[in-house]
């Protein structure tokens, strides 16, 4: 509602990359039904060819060992003018099937929407909110990224509430995020020179730029081959550099010690003693396809997370992962609801770190993307973490609140004998709820931010923007009372990070609400961030 | 044990009582409401219909099939059960929720406290349902619903019309304070 006044006054925008954001509807790459179906196209060949086997083999080597062969009893009947006309007619058939379905399929983009209408015999139409954007993902799969082609995902709230445009053309679904970024930041025009000059980065590989001199074909082939060279074909939306650079060691190490790889140790371990002991052989043999599928589970956690980055761009933090399947989703300001900066114990000895994030459009039903959508940093150090919430916070950034994450990672009650501590923490007699981590228990605010420092076997600490927080509760059970303490929580959307602080001082606790109460409150009032690069509050946020 | 109804002179003490109490008390925030005494029927109906299903399933393994211990299952329900039902008076009457300037706050449970506080520009919707037993006693429930699952507020018990009223307050408060996400 709020909105309208403002969507009437925004005059067009002239700069805009592609004419896909002109209100008119627009169709799909052509390829679209053949990528989309890919797989089911493939495994039906894969079905002809091995039926037809002893037949192919046939043609070759000349020795007919096959006998009740469909094509033989269609070939004895004299029917095989009948079969080639089924044959022509499914092919036609499914010709005319993905043509209508691409004719069908199509989307366009206003000021103020994206809108799909897909669907032959159940038609769908899917309608999403511009300022209710939660990020805009461009996936490349290997099969599509080898034709050129790629998805473009705008995530809005909700599960499963993905506006999907699969498949644009490369550098159209590149400028196509662009603008659709854009559009959704409420930036006027006249800021639009400043803000896009057209001229290439020299650092970027540009697609344009590619040797003509070849066929048809070659050009083809070499525009394929810079777009798989190259993350990211948009060097004035994307800064080529990323702020953090995961080698490759790192990286691996990483996965390996994980509490997958505890979990594998002590499955090996108890196999080892059953066979010892005398069981006999066979348990190998149950558990071995096991282990392979766990080879399986560590290369494609080590293929996603492969030429990882993380980049500001004004439109939000970007971050790309993927070696064969890229995919980089951009988040704009604002949309990032808990972050959770944490080490699990084995990566203490190299100071690993890694953050994860709640946000309100999270693809968690997907399985193809597990990792990429809350992880905003896989892996890596102190300084790498400073880098990063830097790009996710952008407005906490002063030496206190260095001083804050820094604390709230590696300080604690006990050992702040130099600097000194900035969190409440839990009374000593909470060690009789939290014998080794309630020295770590503890919680502060600090400007809009909510911070709370838990664990110790994983050393976690969350940060709640307050202006995203849902709501604040504060608990007590009977063991809790007796000890007088109680727990807290921070609600905030479903994700990985769950905003909760076990025990607390029961007046601490009472402080907790009210600061967070009336925290979530006023932070709300000044965010502005659902149009993020407009500059004046909109009206109706004027009026409280 | 001292009923818990909040006194309402606590309002104008600014620090919580001299004497250090260990219980989980929020001060200043005005006067409670409370949902309608009869929801307790409702709950107790509740309760006592749990107890015939699963003493009744309990009582026929142990009649038909033998088990003993499905007895014992059975009648540590039927005492828990009992206990419930004695304490569900008390327990409807902890039930509370304030309208603050900004937030809803809400408050249940006296062994296990709980206090919620939900900004009202936070809403996403909210949903009023009524059980059979709450239909035939005039009540509804109410929910408020935000973007978080687990920040749901939800008031059982309100009169029917209360429920109404009381949704288009918030609903009339959240657009007056709509905030994005």
């Amino acid at each position: 509602m709020n909105e309208e006044p403002v969507a009437r006054a925004r005059p067009p925008l002239t700069a805009s990359r592609t004419d896909l954001t002109d209100g008119e509807w627009h169709r799909l790459h052509p390829a679209t039904p053949l990528l989309r179906g890919g797989i089911f196209m493939v495994a039906i060949i894969g079905f002809i060819i091995a039926n037809l086997r002893e037949r192919l083999i046939d043609l070759f080597i000349g020795e007919e060992n096959y006998g009740g062969d469909p094509i033989d009893a269609i070939y004895e009947r004299g029917a095989t003018g009948w079969a080639l006309l089924i044959i022509g007619g499914v092919l036609v058939v499914i010709l005319v099937v993905f043509y209508l379905s691409w004719r069908m399929h199509t989307f366009r983009v206003t000021g103020e929407i994206v809108e799909v209408r897909s669907g032959l015999v159940f038609r769908s139409n899917r309608k999403a909110r511009l300022d209710r954007v939660q990020g805009v993902d461009l996936t490349r799969p290997l099969i599509p990224r080898l034709f050129g082609a790629a998805r473009l995902q705008i995530t809005v709230a909700g599960q499963d509430g993905n506006v999907e445009l699969a498949y644009l053309g490369s550098k159209l679904a590149d400028d196509l995020r662009r603008d659709i970024l854009h559009l959704a930041s409420g930036l006027r025009q006249a800021k639009q020179p400043a803000a896009a000059p057209d001229a290439p980065v020299a650092s970027a590989p540009a697609v344009d730029g590619a040797p003509t001199a070849h066929s048809a074909l070659g050009d083809f082939a070499t525009a394929r081959f810079n777009e798989f060279r190259a993350p990211e074909l948009d060097p004035d939306a994307a800064p080529p550099q990323s702020v953090v650079r995961i080698p490759l060691r790192r990286l691996i190490g990483s996965v390996v010690l994980s509490g997958f790889t505890v979990f594998l140790l002590l499955a090996g371990v108890g196999l080892l003693i059953s066979v010892i002991a005398g069981s006999s052989g066979w348990v190998l043999v149950a558990v071995l396809p096991g282990l392979i599928g766990s080879v399986g589970y560590y290369f494609s956690r080590i293929t996603k997370t492969l030429r990882f980055s993380i980049a500001g761009t004004p439109d939000g933090v970007r971050v790309g992962y993927g070696l064969l399947s890229t995919s980089s989703q951009t988040l704009p300001p604002g949309r990032i609801h808990a972050i959770e900066v944490s080490q699990p114990i084995l990566w203490r000895r190299f100071g690993w770190w890694q953050i994860s994030i709640n946000t309100a459009g999270q693809t968690s039903g997907r399985s193809s993307t597990p990792v990429t959508g809350t992880t905003l940093l896989p892996v890596g150090t102190l300084a790498d973490v400073e880098k990063v919430l830097q790009l996710a916070l952008p407005d906490f950034d002063t030496v206190t609140h260095r001083a804050l994450i820094e604390n709230g990672m590696l300080g604690g009650r006990k050992r702040d004998a130099g600097i000194a501590d900035f969190y409440s923490n839990a009374p000593a007699r909470a060690v009789w709820l939290r014998p080794f981590s309630w020295w770590r228990t503890g919680w502060a605010v600090s400007g809009s931010v909510a911070l709370i420092r838990r664990g110790v076997l994983s050393r976690d600490l969350i940060l709640v923007p307050l202006a995203r927080m849902q709501g604040v509760r504060i608990s007590q059970g009977a063991i809790r009372r007796r000890l007088r303490l109680a727990s807290a929580a921070l609600h905030t959307v479903a994700g990985p990070v769950t905003a909760s602080l076990s025990v607390i001082d029961v007046d601490e606790a009472l402080v907790l609400f009210e600061w967070m109460s009336t925290g979530a409150v006023r932070s709300a009032l000044a965010d502005t961030s659902h149009q993020w690069s407009r500059t004046t509050p909109p009206t109706q946020e004027a009026t409280q | 044990m001292p009923d818990r109804e909040p006194n309402p002179s606590a309002g104008q003490q600014p620090k919580p009582a001299p004497e250090p109490s260990n219980r989980l008390e929020l001060v200043e925030t005005g006067e409670w409401k409370r949902v309608s005494p009869k929801y307790v029927v409702v709950e107790i109906v509740g309760t006592i219909v749990n107890a015939v299903v699963v003493c009744g399933g309990a009582a026929l393994l142990w009649l038909l099939l033998d088990q003993t211990w499905a007895l014992w299952v059975g009648i540590v329900v039927l005492a828990l059960s009992i206990i419930n039902l004695v304490f569900e008076p008390r327990r409807v009457r902890a039930i509370g929720y304030v309208l603050r300037t900004d937030d809803l706050l809400f408050r249940r449970g006296i062994l296990f406290q709980r206090f919620v506080a939900v900004p009202y520009g936070r809403m996403q919707l909210i949903d009023i349902t009524r059980g059979p037993v709450a239909r035939w006693l005039g009540l509804a429930d109410l929910k408020f619903v935000t973007a978080a699952a687990s920040a749901v507020v939800s008031i059982p018990g309100l009169a029917e019309a209360d429920a109404e009223s009381l949704r288009d307050r918030l609903v009339e408060l959240a657009e007056s304070r709509r905030a994005g996400l």
